[in-house]
């Protein structure tokens, strides 16, 4: 199989089937609230994520998406500096595997060819968003989110003061979720990037969303941080559906990087419950 | 679980209530933002309405392509607040039930409660187990929008909550 073939059939599953971690947040918010029978708000949020599980089946067996928005394709590079498949041909594999998936898994065309005038849709989805990162060794890694953008459209960044510690961001992250509100299709997963300059906050937080829900952050501080949000987040009663529920987001994930003396640069990215990732790892095939 | 048949009878919509479930079958108009812009544009050019909104329910969503012998592809629910500024002309025109996913602006709830209409809240994300409840699909206008075009769909059990009732009672916290 050549690699744009193995990330055309990793991004058709992609669109149908949830990864496990994910999959163990959403019955971890079920068990959650099924504590509460009397409470209306729990209830109508169990009828959300009911639907979500009976949907996750529906896809599966018919194989159709599990949301008509498919997303956009933003595609995150790991490139060895010594990887001998060039630049140009990891490229080439990228644009096809996409335009092959969606064509292949009936993804719905959501793609404008640019954002104020036209707004003509491409009709494939492409182009994709790639981000080129090199690292060490001969080794090519690419990891895609598909990302819908009732999610996307409530991102956002914030400048905050570099004297502000943790409970600036805490506060920040919980007014961004706040202000999203029931709009992007809670329980959310929330990816945190700070640190570096405006936009690469931005980057970092959507790195941060691909991260396995099921493993804590490395660095003790911010996996302590990670809860702390967690829990201020789940104060916040959206719950599913926007309904009122305990559990408004499934999952908090930070990225940080060095920044400047004068800033603490935050950037979140709201995900939806259809957190829909993969990783595909070059093994030596042809492009 | 309330079994409503659409377009819906009076006082089946004066009977709900916030967080009641429903389950709809009948006729729903699909319509997201650029349709919503279009038909602001010919309501305020005083021109004719592709369909009348009297009395009907429409769905915010765009599907995905339908695979052969599927009516319709993945069909959830998008967000309803992109809607908003355009909702309160149509709900004063007679539009009665309005389904999509996420809060409403003060504006549209005075419009439900001044037009007494409903919003239902379909459930996000789940555009298989909407395509499960589609028994047809037949154009209406604006096929230049693609996956946004203005299209009516027959539907079976089509299952949603309550979100906002016709006396202003919402599901959503201020």
């Amino acid at each position: 199989m050549r690699f744009s073939e193995k990330i055309s059939e990793s991004l058709k599953k992609a669109a149908i089937r949830l990864p496990d971690d994910v999959l163990s947040c959403i019955y971890q918010a079920k068990e959650t609230e099924e504590l509460y029978p009397q409470d209306i708000h729990s209830q109508a949020s169990l009828s959300v994520l009911n639907a979500i599980l009976e949907n996750l089946e529906l896809a599966s067996s018919l194989s159709l998406p599990m949301c008509q928005d498919t997303g956009m394709f933003d595609v995150f590079v790991d490139l060895g500096r010594d990887c001998p498949l060039l630049p140009k041909q990891v490229e080439l594999s990228i644009n096809e595997g996409c335009l092959n998936a969606v064509q292949e898994a009936f993804y719905r065309r959501s793609v404008v060819d640019e954002p104020v005038f036209s707004r003509k849709n491409t009709q494939n989805n492409l182009p994709p968003i790639i981000w080129w990162n090199l690292v060490e060794g001969d080794s090519l890694s690419i990891k895609v989110l598909l990302k819908g953008f009732g999610s996307e459209n409530c991102s956002s960044v914030r400048m905050l003061n570099p004297t502000g510690g943790e409970q600036a961001v805490i506060d920040a992250v919980a007014e961004i979720v706040s202000l999203a509100g029931g709009k992007p299709c809670p329980p959310i997963f929330v990816g945190v990037g700070l640190g570096g300059t405006m936009e690469r906050a931005a980057y970092l937080s959507k790195r941060a969303l691909l991260r396995d829900a099921s493993l804590d952050h490395g660095d003790v501080r911010y996996a302590k941080l990670e809860k702390s949000i967690l829990e201020r987040l789940q104060s916040l009663g959206i719950g599913s559906g926007g309904f009122g529920g305990r559990v408004t987001a499934l999952h908090v994930a930070i990225e940080s990087e060095p920044t400047h003396i004068a800033g603490m640069p935050l950037a979140v990215s709201i995900n939806c419950w259809a957190d829909r990732k993969v990783e595909i790892v070059w093994e030596g095939e042809d492009a | 679980m309330h079994e409503l048949r659409l377009p819906l009878d009076e006082c089946d919509l004066l009977s709900l209530r916030a967080f009641d479930q429903v389950l709809l079958s009948g006729v729903l108009y699909v319509g997201r933002d650029q349709v919503h812009s279009r038909l602001s544009e010919l309501i305020s050019n005083h021109q004719m309405l592709p369909f009348d909104v009297k009395g009907q329910a429409i769905y915010y969503m765009g599907p995905s392509p339908a695979p052969e012998g599927f009516p319709i592809g993945s069909c959830g629910p998008t967000t309803s607040a992109r809607m908003d500024p355009f909702t309160p002309q149509l709900l004063d025109l007679g539009l009665k039930v309005m389904v999509g996913k996420g809060p409403r602006s003060k504006a549209v709830v005075e419009a439900i409660v001044k037009n007494r209409a409903v919003y239902i809240q379909a459930y996000g994300g789940c555009g298989a187990l909407y395509a499960s409840k589609v028994k047809s699909v037949t154009p209406v206008a604006f096929a230049d929008l693609g996956p946004e075009a203005l299209i009516k769909l027959e539907v079976v059990d089509f299952p949603g909550i309550v979100a906002i009732d016709s006396l202003g009672m919402s599901v959503f916290s201020s």
